[in-house]
């Protein structure tokens, strides 16, 4: 394992490595961060630390090993965050690997995910240079959008050295209607009413068993209002607030609800297709959560990896392993080998020393 | 060679599908940035996605230069024929495949115009936000190949913010699906990639947008400010107070009055500079928003300060601001408008060196631009009648996207660099970056044919 601790380092360890590189950050993304054959793996957790601040201009440039909480608290002393809720940040998450997995949380339902972050970025491709994109500003559209490329690109085109994000001023209470459908048929018939509602909803989650709670932002002067008028909307509703509201939130980013030994997968689906899902993993032994009005299903599977892989397959979804043992993270049908994305390979790692898309 | 193109296209497109006389190729000879002309050897204006594959490949095979165009908006010559090669037209590319209120999805053709979207999903209680001040006209592919942006996406962001999903033709003829219809997706995002790319990989036939539900309620506030500072500082205060405005937007005093002599919205003509400034969202939020935001504006040395008190009245306001290029017209035969972004804490310092350039250089520049994210609009007038106009405004157009560049922006918020600005690329980059951008292109095109000439400087191109 090597532990580069500058972006020299990192392009000494790009030159110089002899098997294709595994990037880690925290490592909390144990299918995406383990070796399963002989890779080279470069943990950069040494590289680490804020590069830039500018809390007036809304704007942070840090290095991509750097913890999320080391993040949070700096930025939470502005009265800023990132409100797409990334994800493990309890158990070590970096801003480097939470943007190369393109992780969000529940937050991403208001103001969107990781990628509507991003400004700019610096990686190191194969052959061992730099390639930068975007700028420090928050708009920009001047030469390609490398910063989105590296959404979620698993560290195939390289390594992401630098990043550069926008923050938004951090909302100050919070309180969620929680409500018990009965089912997720009807769960889902309701997320969809509340999705087009004009209440600006935080997040929107719901479970197998039909409750869906809606989470609602913002001045507390007019929470209370605001809960009151989202109860409306169906019977039956649970107002949720303080500690015990905050924490609810925190289990579902943190993955506290997965059991030991289970895998993660993350499935992007749209709410019409998950009864459907749903109802295929009802009796295995899984667990499931459904974030952003439907548009995420993690899935908590205690099964072989080719069960779900087929199970994927058959109702035409794809998935992207986060915890478990399988050499390709990509499930079902997740067709991230393009044509497209072959030359863009090619274009930044054309010797492979970085793993295959 | 070209004769045998020629014949194979035109055993492909017939009638009014495939334009090759002088006088049809002239209205495509320029977009928006009409101070760049170049005729075209033919247009084709395909009306079928199938069609549009089938010409990217024949191209291909003999390896015919293309440029595709919506409507023609662009203001950085994006859409400038390259004189080897044919124009793709898109607008009959015009139909809304799909819209899914409930899953506020809508899948769309690439000729598509922006507004008709929002126009489609209104009765259902959405709208697609990237708003364009020219979405009446302006296409939803052009608005991928740039990613526009507009007044409103300082909350909720550019086109790239709003497209989950694009089916599109890469130059060497292969037909790719990107994203789909979730918010979320798997591996890298290359529909992100692919947005902004200014033509250079491909053409988009069709995307998957995504649509939001129409804001309840709006507070349209517009301000007068003795001086383009003052207006400046407002800005400044209130996103420090945290709120987030939908927009803010501001004028100088030379579009004001160009403004209320063209579209007449009321504006104040006294005015150093007027602010506009429009929260949206749920009630009740907006309500004690709009509170805060008064206290602000009211110790921010506004002399007049009226909101909108119902939707004509917010119209009202709009229209002023979004007919201001127009407007433009009325006080100058001609101009270049820019689109340099400075952090925001330099908009005034950056809006004052502007006016000193103006004045070194004897030319006249009339400011307007989206305040909340520091994009510049400075538009740069002159008569093109008179000798060596056209050069002294160009280059002091240059001067004022270097500024920005110096002081830590992009020489690009919204319009692209197309043919515009290709010249100032290495302004903002290194060679190394751009060799690393040619890279991509050089392996997405290899041919060298898709919107060739654009984005890089002349020297690291194929010219037109």
């Amino acid at each position: 394992m090597l532990e580069p601790k500058s972006v020299k380092e990192v392009q000494e360890v790009v030159n110089t490595a002899s098997t294709a590189m595994l990037i880690r950050g925290g490592g909390t993304k144990t299918a995406l961060s383990t070796p399963y054959g002989n890779e080279t793996v470069v943990d950069l957790s040494n590289l680490s630390g804020i590069l830039e601040y500018r809390p007036e201009e809304f704007i942070f440039t840090a290095l991509s090993g750097t913890p999320l909480e080391n993040i949070t608290e700096m930025l939470d002393e502005n009265g800023q965050w990132l409100p797409f809720d990334p994800p493990m940040a309890k158990i070590g998450a970096t801003i480097g690997g939470t943007l190369a997995t393109g992780l969000s949380g529940p937050g991403r339902y208001r103001f969107g995910g990781a990628r509507d972050f991003i400004l700019g970025v610096k990686w190191v491709s194969g052959d061992g240079e730099i390639v930068s994109g975007g700028a420090q500003v928050v708009k920009n559209v001047a030469g390609f959008d490398f910063p989105k490329l590296m959404i979620g690109s698993l560290g195939r085109f390289g390594i992401i050295s630098e990043i550069t994000l926008k923050v938004f001023p951090k909302m100050n209470s919070f309180g969620t209607v929680e409500w018990d459908c009965g089912g997720i048929d009807s769960a889902i018939t309701f997320v969809k009413e509340m999705t087009c509602t004009p209440i600006d909803l935080f997040a929107l989650d719901l479970e197998s068993n039909g409750i869906v709670r809606a989470r609602l932002g913002g001045l507390s002067t007019t929470l209370n209002d605001r809960l009151a008028r989202l109860s409306e909307y169906r019977e039956g509703a649970k107002i949720i607030l303080g500690e015990i509201e905050a924490n609810l939130w925190d289990h579902l980013k943190e993955f506290l609800w997965l059991p030991d030994d289970y895998s993660l997968i993350k499935v992007p689906i749209t709410p019409d297709l998950i009864p459907q899902l749903d109802a295929c993993l009802a009796d295995r032994q899984s667990h499931r959560k459904y974030s952003v009005g439907g548009n995420i299903a993690w899935i908590g599977w205690s099964g072989k990896i080719q069960d779900i892989d087929t199970l994927l397959s058959e109702l035409n979804l794809g998935g992207l392993l986060i915890i478990g043992d399988s050499k390709t993270p990509w499930l079902g049908t997740a067709s991230v080998m393009t044509v497209f994305a072959d030359k863009v390979k090619r274009a930044f790692d054309a010797e492979e020393r970085f793993l295959p898309l | 060679m070209y004769t045998d193109f020629v014949d194979e296209l035109s055993k492909m497109f017939t009638g009014d599908q495939l334009l090759t006389a002088k006088s049809e190729l002239i209205p495509y000879e320029s977009d928006g940035l009409t101070a760049f002309k170049a005729l075209p050897r033919a247009v084709v204006l395909p009306e079928q996605q199938s069609e549009v594959v089938d010409i990217v490949q024949l191209c291909h095979r003999y390896s015919v230069p293309f440029v595709a165009r919506g409507s023609g908006t662009s203001l950085s010559g994006g859409s400038l024929p390259n004189t080897d090669g044919i124009v793709i037209g898109l607008n009959r590319l015009n139909r809304i495949l799909s819209l899914d209120a409930e899953q506020r999805i809508a899948v769309v053709e690439s000729g598509v115009i922006n507004k008709n979207v929002s126009d489609a999903a209104h009765p259902y209680g959405l709208y697609y936000a990237p708003d364009p001040s020219s979405q009446g006209v302006c296409t939803i592919g052009g608005n991928v190949a740039f990613n526009a942006g507009g007044a409103h996406c300082l909350k909720y962001g550019m086109t790239s913010n709003h497209v989950l999903g694009i089916k599109a033709v890469l130059p060497d003829g292969n037909l790719v699906e990107l994203g789909g219809s979730s918010l979320e997706s798997i591996g890298p995002d290359l529909v992100g990639l692919f947005v902004g790319s200014e033509g250079l990989f491909g053409i988009a036939l069709e995307i998957t947008l995504r649509l939001l539900p129409l804001p309840e309620a709006y507070r349209t506030v517009l301000a007068a400010y003795p001086s383009m500072e003052l207006a400046g500082d407002a800005v400044a205060d209130i996103v420090a107070s945290g709120l987030l405005p939908g927009a803010m937007e501001i004028m100088d005093n030379l579009t004001v009055r160009a403004v209320e002599e063209s579209v007449n919205a009321g504006y104040p003509i006294d005015a150093g500079a007027v602010l506009i400034v429009e929260l949206e969202g749920e009630s009740s939020a907006v309500e004690e928003e709009f509170v805060n935001l008064q206290e602000i504006i009211n110790e921010s040395g506004a002399y007049n300060v009226r909101s909108a008190r119902n939707e004509i009245e917010r119209h009202l306001i709009w229209k002023g601001r979004k007919g201001a290029f127009g407007a433009l017209g009325k006080i100058s035969p001609a101009y270049i408008v820019q689109d340099g972004v400075v952090p925001r804490n330099q908009l005034g310092a950056a809006l004052a060196e502007i006016d000193s350039l103006s004045q070194e250089y004897g030319v006249r520049v009339a400011n307007v631009f989206h305040a909340g994210d520091g994009n510049l609009h400075p538009n740069v007038l002159f008569d093109n009648r008179e000798d060596g106009m056209l050069e002294k405004a160009e280059a002091l157009a240059s001067e004022i996207v270097k500024m920005c560049v110096r002081r830590g922006g992009a020489i690009t918020g919204e319009h692209g660099v197309g043919m515009e600005k290709r010249h100032l690329m290495t302004d903002m980059f290194s060679e190394q970056d751009i060799n690393q951008m040619l890279r991509l292109t050089n392996e997405l095109d290899q041919k060298g044919i898709a919107n060739s000439g654009k984005m890089f400087p002349a020297d690291r191109v194929p010219g037109i």
